[in-house]
């Protein structure tokens, strides 16, 4: 047997007083860590199985156990710490690219934290929610330059179609095949009964999910996965993406053993066939491309739906910005560094792209600059982590944000980030229908119903505190926001200034 | 009237219901003291094959067929609920061999247990309902 140079990251510590051997843990553990040895009466452990996901441990009756860090440790080293070790010891064993999910996880700023939301004091009164009218309702689309009127003097409706949002969040593009078919139930009932949306993502519709298409971004990814005529109208608005915040400039590959039944059958692909997104589309080389794609999508839709184009905030996201607000897209969606995935090259995840806070500023900003910034709205996503954040996202100039790691946390995900190895505990990132039967989708969506709905109450106290009542006023409100302990390059680019300032 | 139904689509097999049954049922306020080197006798019991998996407990039929068994009338049927009154049951087990769901067993204490939908017990209500992670076990009018 060759030598294992690793040694196990946690340790399952079980409180054999408490533990009343009802054997829930070894059942629930799709990782096959706990035993259960009848002669000793004892329950076993395997903890260089374990992933930290918490299932056992948030289903345990009498919270018998608890995953804790191993103390087991190498010689302390800032420069060769454990995890640069360790890769070395995974990557001379298997020879191959190292795999990782969910968002970057590394040690960079979080500029959400540094920067501080103001309040109304004296000299213009804050608004209480509970008693005045607050509006969240936000508007998406590409909005007229002008006023234009009939012979007769009446207005013209030359208002470019429109996605209508209760509140300035929507769930983020996740697949059919990356997540389970109860996550896609789930997130689709929210969206319809909160008045917003969900995204396919790449793999097309479920055909049982039609019905949610007026809550339904539909997404065209380089794969084209599932795409055709009925695709494109079933959804609300369809979206284009040219790159995920997880991995900037690479494509996406769903190996063949989850291509199965549904999902080979809603991606349009055979049973077991790899589903290879390309890195670039292979029709777009540049905007004018880009443009044929827009709008070959607006006249498959007959130009009733709003058109997104989401991309990865990359080095000149500005300019890149600016190119597709001229390509016809109506919405651009910016995903920042932090943002998730079902499976990402470890070191594409972790050093490739910006944060979406400097991302957004700057598009914002360029966009004012160009005198194009109603001509689109902004979305943005990258780990959007709570209702502060929102109001910091619009208030940099957002439109509205995305959020898809949040929503599967709300549906119990623990951010074990072990979703390429499809054996999700938490029943979100697998196919296996043992493990998808564990997110019952009508406890789902009312979790997800509740989140937002705290979120956009958080929202209005906040907007409140600030002595706005809709959140049209916040937008792009970069006064109301402060940076604290932030370089002057850093303030430059995110347009605002320090507190105390 | 309300009872306690089981959707197998969302049942996990992971048997807790078993044990808040028995915990329920133990009398005992605290759960480690009440099962630990316990073999469980639980009112409610996880059928299992082939990747399929449901909780069976007393369904309180319309005609139950225990009532009807019952030679000394420890079976009633109160307010919907099939109830037993332990001081009649001589432990003959008619019931046990009538249920067509093997909703009935017999008990180390008294003759033969059932589910009696937590009507005994401190907290009142299901608690298999209560413990189901996966709201497979629900507690409804139908």
């Amino acid at each position: 047997m060759p030598i294992n140079f690793i040694y196990p990251d946690y340790e399952v510590v079980r409180d054999n007083t408490r533990c009343i051997r009802c054997r829930a843990c070894e059942r629930q553990c799709a990782n096959c860590v706990h035993s259960y040895d009848a002669e000793s009466n004892f329950m076993k452990s395997d903890e260089s199985k374990c992933v930290n996901c918490h299932r056992c441990v948030s289903l345990c009756p009498t919270r018998a156990l608890k995953i804790v860090r191993t103390p087991h440790t190498f010689k302390e080293n800032n420069n060769w710490n454990e995890r640069a070790i360790e890769e070395i010891y995974m990557q001379a064993n298997s020879g191959g690219v190292l795999l990782s999910s969910m968002g970057n996880p590394e040690k960079y700023p979080v500029y959400w934290d540094k920067i501080l939301i103001n309040a109304s004091q004296v000299t213009n009164p804050p608004i209480d929610p509970l008693r005045e009218p607050m509006e969240t309702r936000t508007f998406l689309g590409k909005k007229p330059s002008k006023i234009e009127r009939n012979p007769d003097g009446s207005l013209k409706d030359n208002l470019p179609p429109q996605l209508e949002l209760e509140m300035p969040i929507m769930f983020s593009a996740m697949s059919y095949g990356s997540i389970s078919y109860n996550a896609h139930e789930s997130m689709a009932r929210a969206a319809q009964a909160l008045g917003t949306y969900y995204n396919t993502g790449e793999g097309g519709l479920h055909e049982d999910f039609y019905k949610y298409g007026a809550n339904t971004i539909v997404q065209v990814a380089s794969g084209r996965f599932g795409v055709y005529n009925d695709y494109l109208n079933a959804g609300a608005a369809i979206e284009i993406k040219m790159g995920q915040g997880a991995k900037p400039g690479i494509g996406g590959h769903l190996p063949g053993t989850k291509i199965v039944g549904d999902i080979a059958k809603t991606r349009m692909i055979p049973e077991g066939s790899d589903a290879i997104s390309p890195a670039p589309h292979h029709d777009i080389y540049s905007i004018e491309d880009l443009r044929q794609l827009v709008f070959s999508l607006k006249e498959a839709t007959e130009y009733k739906k709003p058109v997104i184009v989401k991309v990865a905030a990359v080095h000149n996201i500005a300019a890149i910005a600016s190119g597709i607000a001229r390509s016809g897209a109506d919405i651009i969606a910016i995903d920042g560094f932090r943002g998730g995935t079902g499976a990402a090259p470890t070191r594409i995840r972790d050093n490739v792209g910006i944060p979406i806070e400097l991302a957004l500023a700057s598009v914002d900003s360029r966009l004012r600059d160009e005198g194009i910034r109603n001509t689109v709205s902004l979305v943005v996503g990258g780990s959007i982590r709570n209702s502060a954040d929102v109001v910091k996202a619009i208030a940099l100039g957002a439109d509205a944000v995305y959020i898809a790691t949040g929503a599967l946390i709300a549906l119990g995900c623990h951010l074990c980030r072990n979703c390429q190895s499809g054996n999700c505990n938490w029943g979100i990132a697998t196919q296996k229908p043992e493990l998808v039967r564990r997110l019952n989708p009508d406890i789902g969506y009312r979790r997800l119903v509740n989140l937002l709905t705290a979120w956009n109450r958080e929202i209005k106290e906040l907007m409140g505190g600030m002595g706005i009542n809709s959140i049209e006023a916040l937008k792009g409100n970069r006064l109301m926001l402060r940076g604290i302990g932030l370089t002057e390059k850093e303030l430059e680019i995110l347009g605002i200034s320090h507190a105390g300032e | 009237m309300k009872k306690v139904y089981v959707n197998e689509k969302w049942c996990l097999g992971c048997h807790l219901c078993e044990y808040y049954c028995a915990y329920a049922n133990s009398g005992e306020r605290d759960m480690v003291k009440a099962l630990t080197n316990l073999q469980i006798h639980p009112r409610i019991q996880i059928e299992e094959q082939n990747g399929i998996s449901f909780a069976v407990s007393c369904r309180h039929c319309d005609e139950p067929l225990c009532v009807k068994g019952c030679i000394t009338g420890a079976l009633t049927k109160q307010d919907g609920v099939i109830v037993i009154d332990k001081d009649k049951c001589v432990g003959c087990y008619t019931c046990i061999l009538s249920c067509p769901y093997g909703a009935i067993s017999h008990n180390e204490t008294g003759a033969i247990q059932k589910c009696e939908l937590c009507t005994k017990t401190a907290e009142g209500v299901p608690q298999c309902v209560k413990g189901c992670p996966n709201g497979a076990i629900v507690f409804e009018e139908r």
